[in-house]
């Protein structure tokens, strides 16, 4: 009687489980043609052309200028992490300082440069820090350089336009840790006779490190792949992998070498995200 | 056990707090603590005392007025340099340090060597009998186990003042009496200062030397929980802290400490008299009220109708119908060969111009 009910109920589960994967059957599908298909298309190429063998693997060991590029993009990747989570949480803090009413008119300001392509904004910076741009005729004008700084089509222009693209996720994150700390916390340790600076380093600064983890990784597993910033505001100078395997597949046609390139780095930003995952939560960091 | 001597250690001159410049969270307030004292802030959410404890704490500043510790006028000096222990309602522990961490963070804070550091940890560890745990967090403790590491915390840099809001509010019943008896035995043997704040009359009865009652920014009353109890003020304090009985009605003539009081359905009540105003409120403990011969021998004497008997165990709550209204309540003590009450059954009530209070608007 008891075994035949609960047969029943789990026949009406094993129903409601089929109807819900008819409903994702198609996104599901949609996602295995046009995502694993090409993944795994990419992965077999990066093993069979020219010729099958690990050979493009090997390059990684042997090429200088595969090494170059992979160096060039950890330090632009490292740089840009840094400078995004030292703005990322200053900006983070002063929200959660902030009234209701400004916190909401800051989050607008740190959500609406997502609005805007990333392609329109590197040309904005290429306008802004041009040696004819507003802000070396301004540096000019007040006497501060002789003539103008070169700012842009260099690694430095590759690293203003990235921590410009990467400081709002640096702030999320950061603001979603910083919500998670109970204010009192701060106040009692004033209470017990912590100045202003003891009371962030001993007990707010360490509080916010799960966040600063996540934040960091998650901008430096972003930085890794960038592609229209540093080729647009590097001006051909800084040579990242992303614009090294698109070389690679559109002009060199060295199909091989440019899918090792990319199976690489997904390689390194699931490391990346494995690392991450045996420190901390990233289920509950990115607020899944 | 009252240690209240020389001058106090506490003082608020004339202190106003108002939050948006409109409507004042706390008014026209002077109160003093002396030395030793364990003085408890009472009043419902909202009266102003947690305010009056955050500006003694220094976490808010008062719009007007001054606060005095000892001869010191710390109005406008910074929490952390006011040496004062505080003990918050959700603990406020440190998730990130140890139980031992977060003792030692009030003395580490200070800049004292880290060798005592350890040995006062461990002595505050002793004192609230948690010998052994200075290596858990906070977050592995029990909510009764949390509170006294809080308490160990605000106590181990050896301020003269420790401030506690509402400490036991998150603990359930048993728990808390316990920790209201450890409490109260730690002020004692420290003979540290305490003010507390909470919204629970008994807690605030059970541990206080005295009692100061707040409502709606006001300091109503201050006194022995005793006194308080048995000479209310002010129609706040009277129904506030227990149950009160009462009588709307317009002094008729003041002889002494007593008045004679008409009350409105023309009745005419002796009472003890309290302030100048014509039209007062008697307030009537219902404990106080003699029933059947016990009443014969009092100033105020009346017949009533019992209307309703609740049988609470130890005592007997009763209401009756009497000087025209119906809600006068009686409580009497359920002693060796007590009478029962019936609904219906008349019966003869009668108090003491002494336990009946007329208290002006």
């Amino acid at each position: 009687m008891l075994s035949a009910s609960r047969q029943g109920a789990n026949r009406q589960g094993t129903n409601r489980h089929a109807a819900y994967w008819l409903i994702v059957l198609p996104a599901l599908l949609m996602l295995l043609v046009l995502y694993f298909v090409p993944l795994g298309n990419v992965l077999l190429t990066s093993v069979t052309d020219p010729k099958p063998g690990v050979q493009n693997y090997g390059l990684l060991f042997t090429s200088t200028s595969v090494q170059r590029t992979l160096l060039t993009t950890i330090r632009i990747a490292a740089i840009t992490t840094f400078f995004a989570l030292v703005l990322g949480y200053v900006v983070a803090y002063a929200m959660r300082a902030a009234s209701t009413r400004t916190q909401r008119f800051m989050l607008v300001g740190v959500l609406l440069p997502f609005w805007i392509s990333v392609l329109v904004r590197s040309f904005a910076w290429i306008a802004l820090l041009g040696t004819q741009g507003p802000l070396n005729s301004a540096l000019v004008a007040w006497g501060l350089v002789d003539e103008p700084v070169a700012l842009v089509r260099n690694e430095t222009g590759v690293l203003i336009g990235m921590v410009h693209i990467m400081v709002p996720y640096a702030v999320l994150t950061l603001y979603a840790n910083m919500r998670g700390i109970d204010v009192g916390l701060v106040a009692a340790a004033r209470s017990l006779g912590a100045s202003r600076f003891q009371a962030f380093r001993m007990v707010f600064l360490p509080l916010t490190v799960p966040g600063l983890i996540g934040a960091g990784t998650l901008v430096f597993i972003l930085s890794l792949g960038f592609y229209v910033t540093p080729a647009l505001l590097g001006g051909g100078k800084v040579l990242m992998i992303a614009e090294y395997v698109a070389v690679q597949i559109n002009d060199t046609l060295r199909w091989g070498l440019g899918t090792m390139l990319a199976a690489t780095l997904m390689i390194a930003v699931l490391g990346c995200l494995w690392a991450l995952s045996r420190v901390i939560d990233v289920k509950r960091l990115f607020g899944a | 056990m009252t240690a209240a001597v020389s001058e106090p250690l506490v003082r608020f001159i004339d202190v106003r707090k108002s939050y948006d410049g409109k409507a004042d969270a706390v008014r026209a307030l002077n109160l003093e603590v002396a030395n030793g004292e364990f003085l408890t802030l009472l009043g419902p959410s909202g009266s102003g005392k947690t305010t009056t404890l955050t500006m003694l704490a220094g976490f808010e500043q008062p719009t007007a007025g001054r606060i005095f510790v000892g001869s010191d006028d710390i109005t406008h000096v910074p929490v952390e340099r006011r040496g004062i222990g505080m003990v918050f309602q959700n603990y406020a522990l440190f998730p990130n340090m140890t139980v031992g961490e977060n003792i030692g963070f009030p003395l580490k804070v200070r800049r004292m060597a880290g060798a005592e550091i350890a040995s006062k940890v461990k002595r505050a560890l002793a004192m609230v009998r948690l010998e052994g745990l200075a290596d858990r967090r906070p977050q592995q403790l029990s909510g009764g186990q949390q509170q006294r590491v809080a308490v160990a915390r605000a106590l181990v840099f050896e301020p003269r003042l420790v401030l506690l809001d509402e400490p036991l509010g998150a603990l359930d019943r048993q728990l808390r009496e316990q920790m209201q008896y450890e409490l109260k035995h730690l002020h004692e043997r420290l003979g540290v200062t305490m003010v507390y704040v909470t919204h629970d009359q008994v807690e605030a009865m059970t541990m206080s030397d005295r009692v100061a009652v707040f409502s709606a920014g006001q300091l109503r009353q201050v006194a022995a929980p005793r006194r308080l109890y048995e000479e209310p003020d002010s129609l706040f304090v009277a129904q506030f802290l227990g149950e009160s009985n009462i009588l709307p009605g317009i002094v008729r003539q003041r002889r002494g400490g007593q008045c004679s009081v008409a009350l409105t359905g023309g009745q005419g009540v002796v009472a003890t008299a309290v302030g100048t105003a014509e039209k007062v409120n008697l307030a009537i403990r219902p404990e106080k009220i003699a029933l059947g011969s016990a009443a014969e021998g009092c100033i105020n004497r009346y017949p009533a109708k019992v209307v309703e008997v609740s049988f609470l165990g130890d005592q007997l709550r009763v209401r009756l119908e009497t000087l025209g209204r119906d809600d006068f309540i009686v409580k009497f003590a359920n002693a060796p060969g007590q009478a029962a009450l019936e609904p219906g059954d008349a019966v003869d009530i009668g108090w003491r111009a002494e336990d009946c209070r007329a208290l002006g608007e």
